[in-house]
């Protein structure tokens, strides 16, 4: 009945791993023509799903037993909750009867899953199956979307039931909101007309809502420059002269300023972090502020809000793009060139010297003239991405934002990869990291899944190095990695390729041997160990207040 | 301050876990909550007491509007409305002043249900003030327990919420 309704659902892969109470499932899979991919661990089946979810917009759908094999789902599904990507995820449980005796691999999924889902089930009755099935998909991937996780136990894996796929939803609690309010939209209209210094700063919800073109269309008919968070990279082209790039902590020098001296920001599908926002009564302090999101209790969760839109991006925008008049702001941009020229250069690659890291993530930028798919580990690495790949198309980036997920990378890149079969695949990731998943080189050898692993080694956990080095007087506790493994060998281990780089005259050379080579790859780039991530606005400090990196 | 809120939730399991763990984890307050069936035994009312500013009381309802399972959520706190609490005091009491709480309990309204050598339990219904300036009468004689139901209301009139939204097959849930 499950296989039934996922083929109803038109998921063409399942990430996941069998056991005990999913033998039944397992069964049916074996005849049925939807492709499984097992992974070594189900947390990587739940990153690969993810990954498969962000660059594909379709939801990803992950398979796990009762018990443990539950419980390693969690830090994935929280993963994607945090970054609202739609997921359907279905554990085994117990036989109904066991439930609540502490039966053998029992674990109470769906009471440790409530608050890291949009919504969860645990089936009682197989009559509910097909309509839970058809509400979960409705639910992960409607409105902001998110994971929904069901559980099903062992005796309703085995009952027979009538499938009967329903055609429409009726959930009368949940009704979201799509269309903005004319009225608002109206204001923001105004707003826009009115403003000098505008700033569109945009979150992932403009991803999510394939509305790119969209917000191309207002930041260049407003002339009004784009920032993005690290979830909205991929909404706007990164070399477009209106784009100022990330925002927040470690965001650009000029978007920061920008932002703090704009009298309008227009944040869009985006949630005003904490990382983004720093000291919160000081940002954006000078600007009018217009907040369009399908969630509407995220308007006004962190900052007032002058003109709030509840609604659907795509569908706010076309409204708001109805009306908006075409407007110049030489001054502005003029201003924003000047603080571009004021800043410091990110870093300075000597041809002899120490091999940099945001040097190698350029040249992985070069080499794959910004059309490559990238997914990001956490960390220093994950930060120089976001600072020198310049994304050109939608969907080009999956990283884990909201919750920080190290061992995210990896197996997301490898649904990414299987999503998106005919792109290269980038997985940026720290040597720190990578180990937090690196069993799944296994994976990507057996199903042939051509990932390109591009390790920023530095032998440290970079960037809780970077913090005891600022705040804590380089008291280095427990950071160093040592010499770690020789990444070149666990990969030729795997029957996987593995490259090194060690100079920069090296790392275009790697990178085009990488690409040349039909299957997976792990590449180890030996950088500078104590390179830090610059800008950077020290926590709790109002983001025009940056450590800039050429103080040193 | 405290706001009231009936909230109309499908009678599913694990309604009141999500409610009870949406508070807990975002570090809102309950005071009291109140749950049971309604006439259509699929939907139940629940009545929470909340203890909020008002920014954090627009959080609190916008969050729980997110859950599911959750059907309408309507602020009583400024509407004209009917609020109850039940409580019922267990107090020291013995042959001399049995009769002397019996006249408090007279003057209040409220009930002794239950009389032994050493105590009485008296049922009360009210709103929080009276239950209190009862409840500080009282520990006079010493309170030996306690237990109350939780708030309780219900909009005065003829109108269900404030647009009269929610029914059911033509009929009023709420």
């Amino acid at each position: 009945m499950v296989i039934e309704a996922l083929k109803k659902e038109n998921v063409d892969v399942i990430f996941g791993y069998p056991g005990g109470a999913v033998l039944n499932l397992y069964d049916r899979l074996y005849d049925a023509d939807i492709r499984h991919v097992l992974t070594r661990h189900e947390q990587a089946a739940v990153h690969a799903a993810d990954g498969y979810a962000r660059v594909t917009g379709r939801p990803g759908v992950v398979f796990a037993t009762s018990g443990p094999g539950a419980t390693n789902l969690v830090t994935g599904i929280a993963t994607a909750y945090m970054d609202s990507v739609p997921l359907v995820l279905i554990t085994g449980q117990v036989s109904s009867p066991l439930i609540g005796t502490d039966a053998f691999q029992e674990a109470d999924i769906f009471g440790i899953t409530l608050p890291i889902t949009k919504h969860n089930y645990l089936v009682t009755e197989i009559a509910d199956l097909p309509r839970i099935m058809k509400e979960a998909f409705y639910l992960a991937t409607s409105g902001r979307c998110g994971p929904v996780l069901i559980d099903l136990p062992k005796d309703i894996q085995q009952a027979e039931g009538e499938f009967r796929y329903p055609k429409t939803v009726q959930i009368p609690g949940y009704n979201p909101t799509y269309d903005g309010h004319l009225g608002q939209i109206n204001r923001a209209i105004k707003a826009l007309a009115r403003a000098k210094k505008p700033v569109l700063y945009v979150g992932g919800g403009v991803v999510s809502s394939g509305a790119d073109q969209l917000l191309l269309e207002l930041a260049e008919r407003t002339e009004a420059p784009v920032t993005t968070t690290l979830m909205g990279l991929s909404a706007f082209p990164g070399c477009h002269p209106l784009a100022l790039g990330m925002l927040g902590m470690h965001g650009t020098y000029w978007a920061n300023i920008a932002v703090n001296e704009a009298d309008l920001l227009v944040a869009i599908g985006a949630r005003f972090d904490d990382r983004v926002t720093g000291k919160l009564n000081r940002f954006a302090q000078g600007a009018k502020i217009v907040h369009i999101d399908i969630d509407p209790a995220e308007i006004g969760k962190n900052v007032r809000v002058d003109v709030p839109i509840v609604g659907d991006v795509k569908r706010v925008l076309t409204e708001l793009l109805k009306k908006t008049e075409a407007k110049q702001h030489p001054d502005w941009l003029a201003r924003i060139e000047e603080l571009k020229n004021c800043a410091p250069r990110g870093y300075c690659q000597e041809p002899d010297g120490e091999l940099l890291p945001q040097f190698v993530i350029e040249s992985i930028y070069r080499e794959t003239k910004g059309e490559a798919v990238i997914t990001t580990e956490v960390g220093q690495h994950q930060m120089w991405t976001a600072q020198y790949y310049k994304f050109k198309n939608l969907r080009s980036l999956a990283s884990s934002g909201g919750l920080g997920t190290m061992g995210y990378g990896f197996p997301a890149s490898l649904g990414a990869q299987l999503g998106r079969p005919e792109e290269t695949v980038f997985c940026i990731a720290g040597d720190g990291s990578f180990q937090m998943n690196s069993q799944e080189l296994a994976t990507a050898v057996n199903y042939n899944i051509p990932v390109k692993v591009a390790i920023i080694n530095n032998q440290y956990l970079g960037m809780v190095r970077q913090w005891q080095q600022i705040f804590f007087q380089r008291r280095y506790s427990s950071v160093a990695l040592g010499k770690g493994p020789d990444f070149v060998k666990l990969a030729e281990a795997y029957g996987a390729v593995g490259l090194r780089a060690e100079k920069a005259a090296e790392v275009a050379v790697v990178l085009r041997q990488a690409m040349a080579t039909p299957g997976p790859v792990v590449m180890d780039f030996r950088v500078r160990a104590e390179e830090n991530v610059f800008p950077m606005v020290p926590p709790n400090c109002p983001t025009c207040e940056m450590i800039r990196g050429d103080e040193e | 301050m405290k706001y009231v809120l009936a909230v109309l939730v499908e009678n599913k399991p694990g309604v009141l876990v999500r409610v009870a763990g949406l508070f807990a984890r975002r570090g809102f307050n309950i005071e009291s909550l109140a749950v049971g069936k309604t006439v259509d035994p699929a939907i139940s009312r629940m009545t929470i007491e909340v203890e909020a500013d008002e920014k954090t009381l627009e959080q609190v309802v916008k969050q729980l509007n997110k859950l599911i399972n959750i059907l309408r959520i309507s602020n009583l706190t400024h509407e004209p409305s009917v609020n109850r609490e039940l409580v019922m005091i267990k107090v020291k009491a013995n042959a001399t002043n049995r009769a002397e709480i019996q006249q408090i309990v007279e003057t209040f309204r409220a009930k002794i249900v239950d009389v032994s050598l050493h105590s009485v339990i008296i049922e009360i219904t009210g709103n929080e003030e009276k239950l209190e300036a009862i409840l500080l009468l009282l520990s006079h004689y010493g309170i030996l327990e306690t237990v109350r139901t939780g708030k309780i209301a219900l909009l005065r009139g003829s109108k269900v919420t404030k647009n009269g939204e929610v029914k059911e097959n033509g009929k009023d849930v709420l």
